[in-house]
């Protein structure tokens, strides 16, 4: 099976192990991530700028190539996901946007939210398959106790995503489960870890990490995993006492393809 | 050729004041059959009602054109006045230049235009209209009321008081419904089971009553006045009729770990089981995925222990038909799944619990036996946390909630918060709100005895997120008014779960042909002057399957509804409506297109023996309309490839007239 695959600009730098682990992965699963050309930046920051156009012309075009290709569009970073799903829905719900995105591309023929839009974590679920993904274990995790950290970006909102309950989700905890490990399920793994407020105001952002990291340890976490690299600095920069890797880091440890990397 | 009389009506200036009635009338006086052509201020008051008769009279009309209201206002007022004047009432026509024409017009020449067409068309339909005759039907003189919470029990009650024989029926083994679950009841804080159940009693007791518990409607046919119900009775593998309630099964029961259905699974139950103390009928009943005697034939202890011999292991499900001429619908109510809720930890916290449960906590049956204990580690919570509209008023969030307001949840939170402060002093209470709404008689002093006289906290605001963090709930919520954030380390949490219609009345409402809205609760005749009938005829609702009720509201409601049962039970025959299909049998081809849309199933097919003109005889398989059933919808006409189904009152001829005189 091959996808289109749009990596985004922190997994190229800070996140490089999110990367190259979903990709490996992804071979051992049978599936070719197929790098989209020249892309860009997804637009990351300017989410919530809803009547801004531009910043989100580099997602529409991700998308148009994978409609061009015939393939599903899968991406990583919980940033990234949020922004290119949220742009695909308004290229379908919102007619202005859409119109002024195409006349901004200017393309041959115009993007109409044609594109199919996975997360890693989707395409394990609803492409592969969490049987197949077990049968394909060489490493169990044999019930290390792992809480999944959805972080706020992932999920939400629950009707543009429509990946799972936001607030009761079991994508992550049934991949931890098909490796063997015991998923932990704690009360703020939905909760925002502070995001970009570290900036402005690292306390605040401290709060707001630690108590997502203290409930997890309280509810008997050895290890966080996340999807998303802002949460991943966030809770090791707060000073987490127990490891917060990528959910890639654990599928490949499962899957018997981790090695020793230096960040 | 009819001789037409016309009838312009100005209802006041409601239709004078964009219609020129008098150009209406003097344009109309020359359409073909007229002979008397008239307007008037009022023609619905008695004065307008003598005009027509005195023209109908002088000038022998045959048929008459009322240009007026809308026929839903006053058709059947004009049909009366026509047959007092000797005329057959169908030979009324109304054309409505009021809702469809002078409202909608703000200029006096198009309204004026419009009403003229309209006019046109009806009299062109008049002189195409036949006298027609109803047809009579017997009445089965019983009630059949479908489900036994107190909305079903009221409702049996006053209709067998007149002398009516009812039936419920209800699906779970005992009646008495979610009141029997509640504690206490607001506002003036009587026990629920206190009053609920000698009503129980007495709807065991009486005479003119019949109760067909553990059971469930399976088929209904038929129309009102005349209702054929096949109704399943589920094997309970009990005789009903033997059992003495004496409890030496429940008590032998080997399986005794099952979760208890009546106190929401907080606590356990045995294989054989009697829902509660005082359930009616007292009888024990065998859960069939529980017993291991019937699952695979290994323990029979409680046919031993049986001193009345009433446990039979191989009984069946049985099926009875029964007629009746009326039926209630009262299937009430349940709490929302609070499964994508889960922001409150529902499904992650024993001591995340919803109000129904906090009933059966503080009730003296319950699994507590009235303490207020943390279903958790059974300690006493300190702090408790009511969360209000949980998935009511959703407007933002259907998929997840519904967009209505639950009515019930703002007073009996105000109880729990009430009760808990009487009768724990040290424990703090706080109530999370969007709006508290209170209407009702004695229900604002009530709530706000709540917050004066026992302290309660209300805050205004909601909660965002219940984290369950060692033995401690961490809610955390604004307030609004405060306009801050508030942590609030809680014992509880009890969420006021939005009610809905039971699973079982969209199945229920398909049977009846009884329409629904969108969130499944049986839509009434009309919201304000029939709220207890459903718009299909013989069909009555009662309680929280029409809206969200409490229960004072559900009692009124019951009786109403009985009211109307009795009301059409004390008929011996009803007159049906003569505007119904009927097939043309030459014509009929017997391909069964009809039968496929009608929705009331009221066409048949039989093998008929035709004379043909050479004398020779011929079988064909024609369409036959049962006029008792039959509601006169019309879709079988536009569906018959032929043309052999027409509806009286409405043929196609008749129909095609007016489109005529429309476009001329």
């Amino acid at each position: 099976m091959k996808v289109s695959y749009f990596p985004g600009c922190t997994l190229k730098n800070k996140a490089k192990v999110l990367d190259l682990y979903a990709r490996k992965s992804a071979e051992v699963l049978g599936v070719t991530l197929e790098e989209i050309d020249n892309w860009q930046c997804c637009g990351g920051v300017f989410t919530t700028a809803r009547d801004e156009v531009a910043t989100k012309l580099s997602s529409v075009r991700a998308l148009m190539a994978a409609r061009d290709s015939g393939q599903p569009l899968v991406t990583v970073c919980s940033a990234c996901h949020n922004v290119i799903k949220q742009t695909n829905n308004a290229m379908i719900s919102d007619a202005e946007f859409a119109d002024k995105a195409n006349r901004y591309l200017s393309c041959d023929s115009p993007y109409a939210g044609d594109a199919k839009v996975y997360h890693y974590l989707e395409m394990l679920r609803d492409l592969v398959g969490f049987d197949a993904l077990k049968e394909k274990v060489v490493n169990p995790l044999n019930g290390k106790k792992i809480a999944a950290y959805y972080g706020c970006l992932l999920l939400r909102p629950g009707s543009v995503m429509k990946m799972d309950d936001p607030e009761n989700p079991t994508i992550m905890e049934d991949m931890l489960r098909a490796l063997g490990g015991d998923a932990v399920i704690c009360g703020k793994r939905n909760e925002c870890c502070g995001g970009y407020i570290a900036m402005e105001s690292p306390t605040l952002a401290k709060k707001s990490s630690n108590s997502v990291v203290e409930n997890a340890i309280a509810a008997g976490a050895e290890m966080i995993i996340t999807a998303c690299p802002l949460c991943r600095y966030n809770l090791i920069k707060n000073g987490s006492p127990i490891p917060v890797v990528y959910f890639t880091e654990i599928l490949a440890e499962a899957l018997g393809i981790k090695e020793d990397i230096h960040e | 050729m009819q001789r037409i009389g016309v009838f312009v009506c100005w209802c006041g200036s409601n239709i004078a004041g964009t219609v020129d009635v008098k150009a209406v009338a003097e344009a109309l006086k020359n359409e073909p059959g007229v002979v008397f052509s008239t307007n008037y201020q009022y023609m619905c008051s008695q004065a307008g009602q003598d005009m027509i008769k005195a023209a109908i009279a002088g000038h022998k009309l045959g048929g008459i054109v009322v240009c007026s209201c809308s026929p839903r206002m006053h058709e059947a007022t004009f049909r009366k006045t026509a047959s007092q004047a000797g005329i057959n009432p169908y030979m009324v026509e109304i054309a409505n230049i009021r809702e469809q024409c002078s409202w909608v017009h703000k200029d006096m020449a198009t309204g004026t235009e419009k009403a003229i067409i309209l006019g046109k068309a009806a009299v062109a339909k008049v002189n195409l209209n036949t006298p027609l005759t109803p047809g009579e039907s017997p009445v089965t003189k019983r009630a059949l009321v479908i489900g036994g919470g107190i909305a079903g029990i009221q409702t049996a009650l006053d209709i067998a008081d007149a002398g009516f024989p009812v039936d419920i029926v209800e699906t779970k083994p005992t009646i008495g419904g979610k009141m029997a679950q509640l504690d206490k009841t607001f506002p003036t804080l009587d026990c629920a089971a206190c009053i609920l159940t000698p009503k129980m009693v007495e709807v065991a007791q009486h005479e003119n009553i019949r109760i067909f518990s553990y059971s469930e409607v399976s088929e209904i046919k038929g129309f009102v006045g005349n209702f054929d119900v096949t109704i399943k009775r589920k094997a309970r593998y009990v005789k009903e009729d033997i059992c003495t309630g004496c409890g030496a099964c429940v008590e032998k029961c080997p399986m005794k770990k099952i979760p208890n259905e009546f106190n929401l699974g907080m606590d356990n139950r045995s294989a054989v089981y009697i829902p509660f103390a005082q359930a009616v009928p007292k009888v024990a009943t065998i859960d069939p995925n529980a017993c291991n005697m019937l699952k695979n034939g290994r323990c029979g202890i409680c046919a031993k222990v049986c001193t009345a011999g009433a446990i039979d292991y191989t009984q069946k499900d049985e099926y009875i038909e029964e007629k009746y001429g009326a039926i209630v619908a009262a299937t009430g109510f349940n709490p929302i799944s609070m499964d994508k809720f889960d922001e409150f930890a529902y499904s992650q916290s024993k001591d995340v619990i919803t109000s129904l449960e906090f009933e059966r906590l503080t009730n003296a049956a319950g699994p507590t036996a009235g303490k207020l204990l943390r279903p958790s580690d059974g300690k006493h919570p300190h702090t408790i946390v009511f969360v209000q509209c949980v998935g009511s008023r959703c407007s933002a969030c259907t998929e997840k909630g519904k967009e209505y307001c639950s009515k019930i949840c703002c007073m009996y939170t105000a109880k729990h918060a009430m009760l808990t402060r009487d009768k724990y002093p040290d424990t703090e209470v706080y109530v999370f709100y969007i709006d508290v709404r209170t209407p009702g008689k004695n229900f604002d002093e009530f709530y706000r005895r709540a917050v004066e006289e026992y302290g309660v906290n209300y805050i205004k605001g909601m909660v965002g997120k219940v984290t369950p963090e060692g033995s401690k709930l961490k809610v955390q919520a604004s307030d609004l008014i405060a306009n801050k954030q508030l942590h609030i380390d809680a014992d509880l949490v009890v969420l006021a779960a939005a009610i809905e219609p039971d699973k079982s009345a969209r199945p229920l409402a398909t049977m009846l042909t009884a329409s629904m809205d969108t969130n499944d609760f049986f839509t009434e005749a009309h919201p304000k002057l029939r709220p207890v009938e459903s718009p299909t005829a013989g069909v009555f609702l009662s309680g929280t399957c029409q809206g969200p009720k409490d229960i004072p509201e559900t009692v009124s409601q019951a009786g109403a509804a009985a009211s109307k049962v009795i009301g059409l039970l004390a008929k011996d025959k009803l007159t049906g409506n003569p505007c119904i299909a009927k097939s043309d049998e030459w014509m009929c081809n017997g391909c069964s297109s009809c039968g496929k849309v009608c929705a009331y199933g009221a066409i048949t097919y039989e093998e008929k023996e035709f004379r043909l003109p050479d004398r020779t005889t011929k079988i064909r398989r024609v369409a036959s309309v049962n006029p008792a059933v039959c509601q006169g919808c019309g879709a079988c006409t536009v569906t018959c490839p032929s043309g052999a189904m027409d509806l009286n009152g409405f043929t196609t001829t008749q129909i095609m007239a007016e489109v005529d005189a429309i476009c001329k």
